[in-house]
């Protein structure tokens, strides 16, 4: 209780309250216009809450992260162009109903489900916070080591059909990781004699380069096109009572968010597919999926928004990243001398709560929000594609020139921003690249601390974390190379006569 | 029947420009392959977890081994049409490179609130849009971003040389704000 009054007054400190209020109402509209997206938005802003409190820094980073799927959800749904990567989902059945004249049902189930995902996801973190905090302090050196392992191995199989690219640009992270005065023996690792390598490349000049610049170049070349006017009528607040009526769906894939938001590497999009198959699976109506099914959206946005809250945990727990906008933030609580793992946990439990309840403050903030502004915001998104990549471009050089006041970061960055240009283009994956630097980063300091304790390699997963760990690690590789070896007998079979069900993607494999 | 079961194992999805961009990430892993006994040391009495080299080794080996069998799968698999046409739009960008480094070598020197203004200006009118009104808003949102990141935040931008030569009475907010 003593925690919880602790967290309730740091949450009331005005700049708090200011960061909350600008991160969820920004993310939203960020969320809403397509082709920016949280992570553009995060790596823009991630210099200027250097100079803030810990707390306010993430309030407004958590407040961009939480709210940008909600505002994803309006273009996916009413024009069939989704504002984020993740609400693709949430096009297959917000569209058709849109097309049926029920756009303002689809909006407010999805902002429904949104809310209930979100609250859901961060209703489970609190409960699990005294069973993290029993666990987190078991984790030492080699165990933090073996996650982080763990970590990039799932990063780069989840990307299924593109495995060898998110190996090798995962392995590009660790390379760059390395570069520079490497600080325990002082040798200088791959700086060609070059004093602007010496220093080595910042995570946040290579994040601004991957995710801005890249998306400002990008919008910048391609064709100019704008989302057109639209309007949306009719009750905007049924939705809360119709999703009473789903609300199995509704847990059953915020639970799957969770899980899935807690696992380094997975996120929104496989909790997404997972909720939706099993939605559809469990119907009366599977017929209706993919073209205007309520059960379908609410599966999507559900799942989608538990994984923030969830992909908190290991960041929190264990000072490990699961995806890229949770790497972004690890980097706020470094510049603070704030060091997540388990010493948070049994030291600043406060701290921990004030960042729950944030979050379950900024749902409230943004679902408000949403049921009175959706027309305003419908107005906002209008911004032609190339204007938004003049902006993009001009936020992105405050963002890298705040960091050292350095012409060589704004260069390296640029040059990042060409190479994730060619990424995006190639569809190939960036964020292995961010999660290869901080894991590679974690991994180079845990297993040189925990071997000082190791005489022989079975020491090293002779405690019950590390070896659970440890076989997990196996089982994961095992498990995918049977899954390879099955797929490749089917593909020598004679090939069936029907198309493929996903004829966009007919090369896809593991 | 081995090209067959090859292609069965590595085909994958692809668009064009993806194989001179396999090749091209391959000849750079294999670069820093050579130069590894180079650009790192062996330190002596210092085991081989704690070595300086050991992390770069492993990541440049993944590297290789991994970008290799990019290259195959994209090597064997059926040609795309369009691959050159693609690797000029990645050319095209160094367009908006080039602008974006001469904005970052004019804002010590003009000062941030002036390059800011015209590079929103000059982008605007490159990207299309000629109107008046779209200048309008494309020097106001210059203006604004100004204000806010170095006015309110005050985030770490230097001030502009120029701002010297002004006026008593506004150089010294012209130096804290603009």
């Amino acid at each position: 209780m003593e925690t919880l009054l602790s967290g309730v007054s740091i949450l009331l400190q005005w700049q708090v309250i200011v960061a909350l209020l600008i991160g969820s109402i920004g993310g939203v509209i960020i969320g809403a216009l397509p082709g920016v997206g949280a992570a553009v938005a995060i790596a823009i802003l991630l210099p200027a809450t250097f100079s803030f409190e810990p707390i306010v820094g993430l309030t407004l980073l958590l407040g961009i992260y939480g709210s940008s799927m909600y505002g994803g959800a309006i273009p996916a749904i009413l024009i069939n162009t989704p504002g984020t990567a993740v609400n693709a989902l949430t096009t297959y059945d917000g569209y058709p109903m849109t097309k049926r004249g029920q756009g303002h049902r689809a909006l407010s189930l999805a902002y429904s489900a949104s809310f209930f995902g979100g609250v859901f996801a961060i209703i489970c973190l609190m409960v699990l916070s005294p069973v993290l905090a029993l666990i987190a302090p078991q984790f030492g050196s080699r165990e933090i080591f073996l996650a982080a392992l763990l970590g990039i191995i799932l990063v780069v199989l989840a990307h299924r059909g593109q495995i060898f690219s998110a190996g090798m640009l995962a392995a590009f992270g660790v390379f760059l990781n390395t570069v520079g005065l490497e600080p325990v023996k002082y040798t200088r690792r791959f700086t060609f004699d070059q004093s602007w390598l010496a220093s080595g490349i910042d995570l946040i000049v290579v994040v601004l380069g991957l995710f801005a610049l890249s998306q400002a170049f990008l919008l910048l070349l391609e064709k100019n096109h704008a989302p057109q006017d639209t309007h949306v009528n009719g009750n905007i607040f049924a939705g809360l009572k119709e999703l009473l009526g789903l609300k199995r769906v509704a847990t059953v894939s915020s639970s799957i968010g969770v899980l899935m938001g807690m696992v380094p590497g997975t996120g929104e999009f496989t909790s997404q597919f997972l909720s939706y198959t099993y939605a559809q699976k469990t119907s009366k109506d599977p017929e209706k999926f993919g073209d205007g099914s309520p059960e379908g959206l609410v599966a999507s946005e559900a799942a989608n928004n538990a994984v923030p809250g969830a992909a908190m945990i290991p960041l929190l727990a264990l000072g490990i990243p699961g995806e890229a906008l949770t790497a972004m933030m690890l980097s706020v609580f470094y510049v603070h001398n704030v060091i997540p793992g388990p010493q948070l946990f049994e030291h600043q439990m406060d701290f921990v709560m004030a960042l729950y309840m944030a979050l379950i403050i900024l749902n409230v903030i943004v679902l408000v929000f949403l049921l009175f502004s959706t027309n305003l915001l419908l107005k906002i998104i209008q911004i032609p594609t190339r204007f938004l990549g003049v902006m993009i471009l001009i936020l992105a050089f405050v963002g890298v020139y705040s960091l050292r006041n350095s012409i060589t970061d704004c260069a390296i960055a640029a040059g990042f921003g060409v190479f994730g240009l060619i990424l995006k283009r190639l569809d190939l994956p960036i964020v292995p690249i961010i999660l290869g630097m901080v894991l590679g980063g974690i991994m180079e300091t845990k297993l040189r601390s925990a071997m000082a304790r190791v005489k022989t390699p079975l020491d090293f997963i002779d405690r019950p974390i590390a070896a659970i760990l440890f076989c997990l690690i196996i089982l994961i590789l095992i498990l995918h190379f049977r899954t390879l070896y099955f797929e490749f007998k089917n593909k020598l079979r004679p090939e069936p006569k029907v198309p493929a069900v996903d004829s966009d993607h007919p090369n896809q494999q593991g | 029947m081995i090209a067959k079961t090859l292609q069965d194992m590595f085909k994958r999805y692809r668009r064009p420009g993806d194989v001179v961009f396999a090749v091209l990430f391959m000849v750079f892993s294999v670069f820093l392959l050579s130069q590894l006994g180079e650009q790192t040391q062996v330190v002596k009495r210092t085991k081989w977890f704690a070595q300086p080299g050991l992390w770069p080794t492993v990541a440049v080996w993944c590297m290789v081994l991994f970008s290799f069998l990019h290259w195959l799968s994209s090597a064997i698999s059926d040609r795309i049409d369009g691959r050159w046409s693609e690797v000029g739009f990645w050319v095209r960008s160094l367009e908006y490179v080039a602008y974006f480094l001469i904005y970052v070598l004019l804002v010590p020197k003009l000062g941030y609130l002036p390059s800011t203004m015209l590079f929103a200006v000059f982008l605007t009118m490159r990207s299309g849009f000629r109107g008046s009104g779209a200048i309008g808003i494309a020097a106001l949102f210059g203006f604004v971003v100004t204000i806010v990141f170095r006015g309110f935040l005050q985030v770490k931008i230097p001030a502009g040389a120029v701002y010297e030569y002004l006026p008593d009475s506004v150089r010294a907010f012209a130096l804290t704000y603009l």
